[in-house]
């Protein structure tokens, strides 16, 4: 019991530890509020790439007074205005970069009213959507972003299928892992300027340090012990919280970026991504090839099915189930990590409750593959992902596309609950 | 003496606030969940949301106050229908998981602009104008009032022997109280009970004497939405009481024990857990309501973190038991808002800032709830033996 | 539907119910004078594998009818088909089994519990955190108490309660577990949980009781009480079906015997002439049982020989 209060006392301190390392908190930009006698007019700048900073506009009232305004880091805007009224929002198109212009009108009207805040949204494209847009082309692209999508969730999801398959646990702290890749990235390679393949190799390593660090003082000891898994998820639930506010507290409610510039864009036929992003993918396929060789044809991998699969019956035949476990534990982490970095850098930009928004599209994955399967996993993602990414496409409003992963876990536990690769065992 | 009499005195602000209130009931419907019928539901948030968006579109459209309270009560059963129906039927890690991704979509769609005519999107909908029917029920009146009028100021100009020997006071009746519920005296059933209550009350009394509060009577935030919000907490208890002396109760924990035992008995195990998931969601519902009263709906304060606070709330007091989940929260509120007091005052701003003691005290709850479930899962007031969680 | 004073049923002479089964034909799936369950094409298959596979199988009422059978022969999941606990494969394609004459195909556990056929498990599932009384509570059907809108308000339900209390603390006299019965029933021993799981499933007056290997894990001074438990249940009326391993039991207490091998149902009769058959034997010993390997007198002088000379040879080729 000494390691798991050492492990808290290490866990309480570990702000304090990381301070050294992140930057002072900084002042947040200051928000518009409005109230009985000042309204406000605010908006974001958002491409299909992501949000555009740096981008000014101008506001201009009834009798012609303007101000201007500038978008931040996350893409956003905001005016406070002492009178309700009409009011004209034009975005000066020579601040866009080269790549991105208005895809509608450049300005629009719109009404102030006090105590609310008026949204006042001019949308933008990249070039290389203006020339993409027949359906089929719309499609592909989609497919590819959802294949790009489907990929990270897979990283992350192998994990924690694998670890459920082993110990029993729905790890609920999954996804801060996976923030955990991006945060630590942004630490090490913007921060700290270290070269994005050395930094990145880092992350990976620490990720699964923290892997193994966690079976080796808590994981393991509780087992031990005899704790139940309700029990167990619950601890697990209390990590994802405490990870989320450190995350907060080192790095602030912004979000922040791994790599500084902006990414350059490639075109393949009618697919358009960034460089990042094919990389990304690349990796990800690598990497995921090497797990399933490793699960497939090494004895470590083989022992791992078989205590995913039976751990009793695997211990009997005289595996060492705790060993598998820890490496399991190690290689999720450090998976999940590589996910995370991977997606802040697709994303261009990671916060501290990135996880939160992919902890749904883990668990769809994981429980539409077969929860305990790897390649069920994999399976699981890379159709959550398409899922994702075509159904605006399809016709579902933007969103409420994370919603669609959620309408498709639901049928499919009505229908199957064992998920497409698990085994028809009573689940219930 | 002052940072400390400053601390306290926002330690009781904290606990008596409606919001506390709020969390407590809802944390009496995650305990009828999760306490006595062994449900995960990770999503308890997803159902204070929605009472709080069905209260407040409502009235927001004119409708009144009881067909608003109505709505809200309508959209967490039928949240708790939809949720419950595939799941309840397989393991309960499928409940966690589809609750916990509900929970996030009623905040996305909440959040979605394509609604915002009706739920403010991202900004939420803003108290003013839902509040109006609730506080025209108020007959406290105008103007404000102090708790206890006569407090320490009054006795020898509020020195601090004043106050020592009334927190030494404070910690007796305490102890007096933890010992006759524990039997240590021999003393019969009704004098046992009369006498903590006696002790209760003196106890809150004095609570007030140490650290007084003074609010509006009625306004945004004021006594009145306290007095109704903490009744409706006494409320809710007295009806998990008698829901779960009954048989219906016993049916619970004897699910949340082995379901096919239960089943093999002749219980539809499904029908009672899907009331039992509607009951708790009803609760949670009515804690959304009176979340939002004194402030606004906003989707974002209303997300994951929130059901992750009742359920700290709930294990800290004790699950499975009718004072826990309140005990739990007011604890909860109090012990949060004292960490961050402390780290505000105490340390300074270069290592630690305002923001950053926020969010350290939230890192202390996650930690804090890891401990409380690994070390002492039954909580201050749990049975032991009933609540050792192994599946 | 309790009475303090057990009746006594027609079937509590010995000579009675020997009367009753002799004419009755001794083979699988026979028919029975008069049956209170008959079950028609359960198929219950597991991937490639069928775990069970029976045709036919008629139980006789009043009467205490043993399944038995070699480990694997499917008993339990047979069990778990006929009482809602699992779902046979063959559900949509002829799968019938009816209960007192009421239809049973699609229900669920708790619905064949209702109709009045009760099962214990192999594995005691006593309530472990729950009191005793609570548990014997808990197995009285058609409480108003348990409806939710009832519950709140006690008047409704007060007077039942106190009925079904008396009742559970009969039953537990009975079973000797009154004075356990503010305790939890984890802090039970194994056989007493037993007695415990069987006095609670009496709670609803079963028609039919099915016990899953009621004997096992109990110690021998308990094995008689039991019995003498199962005999007294079947005194007075009630339906008995178990699945058992012990033989003394078996031969001791059971008016009829089925035998399950591989999943199929392949004897039925009175224990003695089952115990005789050949298809018995050879499903629980294997084909080639009469075989006996322990015989010295195989081992002659003349094969003494033999087998030296072959040892010899062997040495030869392996230098």
């Amino acid at each position: 019991m000494q390691r798991v209060a050492g492990f808290v006392v290490l866990l309480l301190l570990s702000p304090l530890l990381l301070l050294v390392s992140a930057q002072p908190a900084g002042a947040v930009g200051t928000l518009c509020l409005p109230s009985t006698t000042a309204a406000c007019i605010a908006g974001t700048v958002r491409s299909d790439e992501g949000v555009v900073p740096d981008v000014k506009l101008t506001v201009t009232d009834e009798a012609g007074n303007a101000e201007e305004v500038v978008t931040g880091d996350d893409g956003k805007w905001n005016l406070s205005v002492k009178e309700e009224g009409a009011y004209t929002v034009a975005l000066q198109e020579d601040t866009l970069p080269d790549n991105v212009s208005v895809s509608g009108p450049s300005e629009i009207k719109v009404q102030a009213k006090f105590g609310n805040t008026t949204p006042a949204l001019i949308p933008v494209r990249t070039s290389a959507y203006v020339s993409s847009t027949s359906k089929l082309d719309e499609l592909i692209q989609s497919s590819a972003n959802g294949l790009r999508l489907g990929l990270l969730l897979a990283l992350a999801s192998i994990g924690l299928s694998l670890i459920y398959g082993t110990t029993g646990l729905s790890n609920f702290a999954h996804a801060e892992q996976v923030g955990l890749g991006g945060i630590l990235g942004y630490v090490l390679i913007n921060e700290h300027g270290l070269n994005i393949w050395v930094g990145g190799l880092l992350v990976v390593i620490l990720c699964g340090f923290t892997g193994w660090l966690q079976d080796r003082v808590m994981w393991q000891p509780l087992r031990r012990r005899g704790l139940g898994l309700t029990q167990l998820m619950i601890v697990t639930i209390g990590l994802s919280l405490a990870l989320q506010y450190t995350f907060q507290y080192t790095v602030g409610a912004r979000t922040v970026r791994v790599l500084q510039d902006n990414p350059s864009v490639r075109e393949i036929g009618p697919i358009t991504m960034t460089n990042q992003s094919f990389v990304a993918m690349g990796i990800s396929i690598i990497v995921i090839a090497a797990v399933g060789y490793a699960l497939l044809r090494t004895r470590i991998g083989r022992a791992t099915r078989a205590v995913s699969d039976n751990p009793a019956l695997a211990s009997a035949s005289g595996i060492d189930v705790d060993k598998v476990i820890r490496l399991v534990w190690t290689v999720a982490m450090a998976l999940a990590g590589l996910s995370g970095l991977l997606y802040a850098l697709v994303t261009n930009g990671i916060k501290w409750d990135s996880g939160l928004q992919i902890l749904l599209l883990l668990f769809a994955a994981v429980t539409l593959g077969g929860l305990g399967t790897a390649f069920g996993a994999l399976v699981g993602s890379l159709i959550i992902g398409l899922v994702v990414e075509l159904s605006p496409v399809l016709g579902m409003p933007g969103d409420f596309k994370y919603a669609t992963a959620l309408l498709i876990l639901i049928l499919l536990l009505l229908v199957r609950p064992q998920g497409l690769l698990g085994r028809p065992e009573r689940v219930g | 003496m002052d940072t400390l009499q400053a601390i306290l005195n926002s330690m009781l602000r904290e606990a008596i606030s409606p919001q506390t209130a709020a969390v407590a009931i809802a944390a009496i419907g995650l305990n009828i969940h999760f306490g006595f019928t062994g449900l995960l539901n990770i999503g308890q948030s997803g159902f204070m949301l929605l009472g709080a968006y069905g209260f407040a579109i409502a009235i927001g459209h004119d409708l009144p106050l009881i067909v608003g309270i109505l709505i809200g009560f309508g959209a967490a059963l039928v949240f708790a229908l939809v949720l419950g129906a595939p799941t309840l039927k397989l393991r309960g890690d499928y409940l966690a998981i589809v609750t916990i991704s509900a929970a996030e979509i009623i905040r996305y769609v909440g959040r979605s602009a394509l609604l915002t005519d009706f739920t403010g999107a991202a900004q939420g909908l803003q108290g003013v104008s839902y509040r109006t029917p609730f506080t025209d029920l108020s007959f406290f009146g105008g103007g404000d009032a102090t708790l206890s009028p006569f407090n320490y100021l009054d006795v020898a100009g509020g020195a601090g022997w004043v106050r020592l020997l009334g927190w030494l006071v404070a910690i007796a009746t305490v102890a007096g109280i933890i010992a006759l519920v524990r039997g240590a005296t021999g003393a019969g059933v009704v004098a046992r009970r009369t006498s903590v209550g006696a002790l209760a009350v003196v106890f809150v009394f004095l609570l007030f004497f140490l650290m007084p509060a003074n609010y509006q009577n009625t306004g945004v935030n004021g006594w009145w939405v306290r007095f109704v919000s903490w009744l409706l907490v006494a409320i809710c208890m007295l009806t998990v009481f008698l829901l779960v002396r009954s048989p219906w109760g016993r049916l619970l924990r004897g699910i949340r024990e082995d379901e096919d035992a239960i089943r093999s008995l002749g219980k539809n195990v499904f029908a009672i857990k899907m009331q039992a998931l509607i009951i708790g969601g009803l609760f949670g519902a009515l804690g959304g309501m009176i979340y939002v009263l004194p402030s606004s709906v906003q989707p974002d304060s209303m997300g994951r973190s929130l059901t992750f606070f009742c359920y700290t709330a709930l294990l800290l007091g004790g699950a499975a038991t009718i004072f826990g989940p309140v005990l739990g929260s007011i604890l909860f509120y109090a012990a949060r808002i004292m960490i961050k007091g402390v780290a505000n005052a105490y340390i300074p701003d270069s290592i630690m800032n305002g923001q950053q003691t926020e969010q350290f005290s939230y890192i202390v709850v996650g930690v804090a709830l890891m401990l409380i479930v690994i070390f002492r899962p039954q909580g201050i007031l749990g049975n032991k033996r009933e609540l050792r969680f192994n599946v | 539907m309790s009475e303090s004073t057990m009746a006594r049923s027609d079937l509590a002479d010995p000579a009675a119910r020997r009367a009753l089964m002799a004419g009755v034909d001794t083979t699988p799936g026979s028919s029975k004078p008069d049956p209170i369950l008959v079950v028609d094409n359960i198929v219950r298959q597991f991937g490639g594998m069928t775990a069970v596979d029976v045709g036919h199988l008629e139980v006789q009422r009043g009467i205490i009818t043993a399944l038995i059978g070699p480990n694997g022969a499917g008993k339990t999941t047979f069990f778990n088909l006929i009482t809602g606990f699992d779902r046979p494969t063959s559900a949509k394609s002829g799968a019938h089994w009816s209960f007192d004459g009421a239809t049973l195909d699609k229900t669920s556990a708790s619905s064949v519990a209702k109709a009045g056929m009760v099962r214990t498990f192999q594995l005691t599932k006593a309530l472990s955190r729950m009191t005793v009384m609570d548990n014997m509570m808990l197995g009285a059907q058609d409480q108003a108490g348990e409806n939710l809108l009832k519950s709140v308000f006690k008047p409704l339900w007060r007077g039942q309660e106190r009925a079904i209390e008396e009742k559970a603390k009969e039953l537990l006299a009975r079973f000797k577990l009154l004075e356990k019965k503010d305790d939890y029933a984890g802090s039970l021993s194994g056989g007493q949980r037993k007695l415990l799981e069987m006095a609670r499933a009496l709670m609803s007056d079963p028609r039919m009781i099915m016990l899953d290997e009621p004997m096992a894990g109990v110690n021998p001074a308990l094995t008689q009480s039991l019995l003498g438990h199962i005999q007294s249940l079947r005194d007075e009326g009630t339906t008995v079906l178990f699945v058992e391993h012990d033989m003394h039991v078996v031969r001791h207490i059971s008016d009829w015997v089925a035998v399950m091998a591989e999943g199929r149902l392949v004897a039925e009769g009175p224990a003695d002439s089952v115990m005789s058959d050949t298809a018995v034997i050879d499903a629980y010993l294997g084909a080639h049982h009469d075989t006996d390997l322990g015989d010295d007198a195989l081992l002659t002088d003349e094969v003494m020989e033999e087998i030296g000379q072959e040892v010899a040879a062997e040495q030869k080729d392996e230098s």
